[in-house]
């Protein structure tokens, strides 16, 4: 109460008035307007997302209903269904589908399994500053490119590469190129993205919690299964979407490591370039978007997609 | 205190983290069925001393043994002591019964045996009705006591409470306060209550333990502990004391040393008319801040020092519009404490 008497005269006149220019006037009049700015944030990423990502959809699918002049090799705008029924018809198609969901779902299970210790350490053993070490390192292998990390797989998987001189000793093999190959090489090149959200996951399980499990008498293997896993469960779901997603859509790992199998990427790959069959390739690359949208529903019911 | 087997004995305690020695060679013994306060401020170790009762920090050196065993070696959840988590560690995918049988959960208790003391538990903290909520839709309070119930379910020897009220607001945190007494007498298990807050602690507890810098600076009841504080931090961190330096103890008490005088034992009146009391002293009235109940006064005595006065508020209450006033103090010899024998007392 002595402060405000104690106080000079006239101090809180010593910040001046603001002065009324443009700008600020520009500023009155958004603080007073929000659908302005609202509009203003948002109509650049919209129109890009508008254009780009739905628009390419839709050509693809209306693509996929044309078909290719068998002499001229040019497109036909007539409308068919063709090319939908030999996708899923055709034995070829079949056939290499399910090896490529197998493929994906091989890479999710292990890249899942060798995520979970790794972000665990990071998350909730390693110090602050081990922890930010780990996290570049995490990430390091992005800076690379995509290639040349699968040319380096294919060195090391090649009968007289590092792979076959480690295990040669303990009268092991290399796998050699072919699926295992592929799966190996997919599952390293999508591993950080399915380390860093589970990573995130394990951030937000406060410590105090692992500390209540073990203080109410259980121990680590029923702490692990009934307080972690179910609280980073949307995060290990939200990793596989990534290295899931990923491995269906790719062909260029497959031709590098995978010896003569195909994926559907690789028959897509062939319908636009060697076949020219661009609406055949469309209907082919609607196999994976319509499998993605199917694991999408799957998650959704388990509630996941909630928690991202 | 001195029983065979104390609930909870502490030999040596230290623990050191990196170059900080956050708990410096603490000897305790806590008995069975005691309400026992470790009192200090943040940093003066003593969480840390909780978190090593229940295991979740390893000592440097030292022992502890809970009612004769040696526990130091062993794991959270092989020690029969539960801890209530200063913010409540309750499990968010869980319904707040879930949360509540997890203890039994683990112990292999089945399910329909631990739902069933699961609910009696959320009974006794009169949630009875909240069981298939999740802990987000509870409120402050509501969640304090499912982690009380989950907590004492499992029936631990000891409860660790690390500043559980702390959280909460004023009104809350006092009923809570009784509630808490009354969970104690009716288990009548040891309680260690860790907190910050001195009132909270001198209310609650059979004895107190106050901590600064990782040492017990003074271990006693809550009188002792209040009327008779053996060094300037105790008199400082429990409740409020002028402390008078060697100089002014001289000319206030009459001989040197250091010593401590409780706010509410110093009378004050007109210069003129000083109280009866042993001693005197002259000064002006610098500060009155009014406080509900009782009136706080700040008085710049002549012999150079800043004492505060603490007056209940009757008819005849000291206005604001006697600042910068002459007044009179005066006090009684026996409310004076000496902090230098008392400290002599204590190291005997």
């Amino acid at each position: 109460m002595t402060v405000d008497a104690s106080a000079p005269p006239g101090n809180r006149m010593t910040v001046p008035p603001p002065r009324d220019t443009l700008g600020r006037r520009g500023s009155v009049f958004l603080s007073l307007h929000p659908r302005l700015r609202l509009t203003l944030l948002l109509s650049a990423p919209l129109f890009w997302l508008g254009l780009v990502y739905i628009a390419a959809l839709a050509a693809l699918l209306i693509t996929a209903l044309w078909t290719v002049d068998t002499f001229t090799g040019q497109i036909s705008q007539t409308w068919t269904l063709d090319n939908i029924i030999t996708v899923l018809t055709g034995s070829l198609y079949q056939t290499v589908t399910v090896r490529t969901v197998g493929v994906a779902l091989l890479v999710t299970i292990v890249d899942i399994v060798i995520a979970l210790p790794i972000a665990f350490y990071m998350a909730k053993v390693a110090s602050p500053r081990a922890q930010r070490i780990l996290v570049i390192a995490v990430l390091m292998p992005l800076w690379a490119s995509y290639l040349v990390k699968a040319y380096a797989w294919r060195s090391v998987l090649s009968q007289d590469g590092i792979l076959q001189w480690l295990l040669a000793p303990f009268g092991g093999e290399t796998p050699g190129y072919g699926l295992p190959a592929t799966i190996i090489t997919l599952s390293y090149l999508w591993l950080p993205y399915v380390i860093l959200p589970i990573y995130a996951g394990l951030e937000r399980v406060p410590d105090s919690l692992l500390e209540a499990s073990g203080d109410l008498g259980g121990k680590t293997g029923a702490t692990l299964r009934l307080v972690v896993l179910p609280m980073i469960w949307p995060a290990i779901i939200a990793g596989s979407i990534f290295s899931f997603a990923l491995s269906l859509g790719d062909y260029i790992t497959v031709n590098i490591v995978g010896g003569a199998n195909q994926l559907l990427g690789n028959l897509v790959y062939t319908n636009v370039g060697a076949a020219n069959n661009l609406p055949l390739a469309a209907a082919i690359a609607l196999i994976p978007i319509v499998i993605i949208f199917g694991y999408l529903a799957v998650v959704r019911r388990t509630g996941a997609l909630e928690n991202l | 205190m001195s029983a065979e087997n104390p609930a909870i004995r502490l030999t040596g305690l230290t623990k050191v983290f990196g170059t900080v020695t956050a708990v410096d060679h603490v000897d305790l013994d806590i008995a069975e069925g005691e309400f026992f306060s470790m009192l200090g401020p943040s940093g003066s170790g003593k969480t840390t001393v909780l978190r090593l009762i229940a295991g979740f920090e390893q000592p440097t050196a030292g022992t502890i043994s809970l009612f004769g065993q040696d526990v130091t070696e062993r794991a959270p959840f092989d020690r029969d002591v539960n801890t209530v988590f200063q913010d409540y560690a309750l499990f968010p995918h869980m319904t707040v019964l879930e949360n509540v049988a997890y203890g039994l959960r683990v112990r292999g208790v089945s399910r329909r045996d631990r739902l069933a003391r699961a609910r009696d538990a959320l009974e006794t903290v009169r949630l009875g009705g909240f069981g298939d909520r999740k802990p987000s839709q509870l409120s402050g309070g509501q969640r304090q006591r499912v982690a009380l119930a989950r907590a004492t379910v499992v029936r631990p020897k000891a409860l660790l409470l690390d500043e559980p009220l702390g959280a909460l607001d004023l009104k809350l945190r006092e009923q809570m306060q009784v509630e808490l007494k009354e969970l104690q007498r009716e288990l009548g298990i040891t309680f260690i209550f860790v907190t910050h807050d001195q009132e909270e602690a001198l209310t609650l507890s059979d004895r107190i333990a106050v901590f600064n810098e990782g040492k017990i600076e003074q271990l006693g009841t809550p009188a002792e502990i209040y009327d008779r504080p053996v060094s300037p931090f105790v008199a400082a961190f429990v409740g409020t004391s002028n402390v008078f330096d060697d100089e002014v103890s001289r000319r206030l008490v009459g001989h040197g040393g250091l010593h401590s005088l409780r706010p509410e034992k110093i009378s004050i009146g007109p210069e003129l008319s000083p109280p009866a009391t042993d001693r005197t002293a002259l000064g002006t009235l610098a500060e009155v801040i009014y406080v509900g109940s009782s009136t706080r006064l700040i008085v710049d005595l002549d012999v150079g020092k800043r004492i505060t006065v603490l007056e209940q508020n009757d008819a005849h209450r000291v206005g604001e519009d006697q600042r910068g006033s002459r007044v009179s103090v005066g006090f009684q010899d026996v409310d004076v404490v000496d902090l230098e024998s008392a400290t002599a007392t204590a190291q005997q």
